[in-house]
């Protein structure tokens, strides 16, 4: 069982157990799933700086933050602890085509570090990745009302076609990033 | 305690999503590439199970454990849906991470996640500044 556990988690295994954090959250106290609003209630307890869409009392919504602060143990049980592999098993293809485009030699770890380490701040790598790349998450699941959390499963599991035009639109982004600016930025 | 329950159900969240290796930048491009049914068969079955619930919740009436009405609230569209989405998109594609899995890195290791969630506090600062100019 323990063996189990510690290999990586077919598709079918983990999507259903994401699924049932749905009713779960409901469940226990009737929340709904969501998690770039923790991103909000972070900005909103440190720098609201008078801004009216941060000055609201975030602290009703301190489940939030303990729930978010539990995914990142969770990742430190799941990785560190549970074991992973050295290199994720990721399609052949994807490995020759990162390859021939991007350049990419190691293929080892969760992402690839010659475009995330730390070093690469120093160069525009660093610059689009880390802090372009994080920027954007943030400014853009806030401006959509949620992220694939709160708008594709916990949105979409709700019937809501709002939800579902913000999907949409997520993989319109991550589209045009992958086949239209990658290109263009090696 | 009351928000040990949450702590507690985020850690296992954090497990599955670690497990499941859906926090790694390497398996967003493999989907965003159309080379692996991985992260579609994740995405695709937790709507499903989520849907699911969601109706078994609604038919039966079913109470949180402290006995109150279970309230699902809708979700109200703006043109921020498409815009801030095609931008969350395009940062996605980027970091290989939405806001749970940047979490989930940072726990297992990685030191580029505090660096991206630092920039994604500053996106959401910034959005929040310059909310009432941007169109909705």
């Amino acid at each position: 069982m323990l063996e189990l556990l510690r290999q990586p988690w077919p598709w079918y295994i983990a999507g259903p157990l994401i699924g049932l954090t749905v009713p779960a959250l409901l469940l226990i106290g009737n929340k709904a799933l969501g998690i770039s609003s923790s991103l909000r209630h972070v900005c909103a307890a440190c720098v609201p700086a008078g801004i009216p869409f941060l000055t609201y009392n975030w602290r009703a919504e301190i489940w939030n933050l303990w729930f978010v602060l539990g995914i990142g143990l969770g990742g430190y049980v799941g990785y560190q602890l549970l074991g992973h592999p050295d290199t994720i098993a990721i399609s052949a293809e994807t490995v020759r085509d990162l390859k021939a485009q991007m350049g990419l030699t190691d293929f080892s770890g969760l992402l690839p570090k010659e475009l995330f380490a730390l070093e690469n701040l120093a160069n525009w790598k660093g610059w689009v990745f880390l802090v372009l790349g994080g920027f954007l998450v943030g400014f853009g699941t806030r401006y959509a009302g949620g992220c694939t959390s709160g708008h594709a499963i916990s949105g979409l599991s709700n019937l809501q076609w709002v939800s579902l035009v913000a999907v949409i639109a997520f993989f319109v982004g991550g589209l045009l990033m992958t086949w239209v600016f990658y290109p263009m930025l090696f | 305690m009351k928000n040990l329950k949450y702590l507690v159900l985020g850690v296992l969240f954090g497990i599955i999503l670690t497990k499941s290796e859906v926090i790694s930048w390497w398996r967003i491009q493999e989907m965003f590439r159309f080379q692996a049914f991985h992260m579609y068969g994740v995405i695709g079955s937790a709507i499903l199970v989520g849907m699911i619930s969601i109706q078994l919740i609604k038919r039966n009436h079913l109470k949180t454990i402290n006995g109150e009405e279970i309230k699902l609230a809708d979700k109200k569209y703006n043109h921020g849906t498409w815009i801030g989405g095609t931008i969350f998109g395009l940062g996605w594609a980027l970091t290989g991470a939405c806001p749970g899995p940047l979490f989930a890195q940072l726990g297992s290791g990685v030191a580029s996640a505090a660096v991206l969630i630092l920039a994604a506090l500053a996106g959401t600062w910034t959005y929040s500044a310059l909310r009432e100019r941007l169109p909705m």
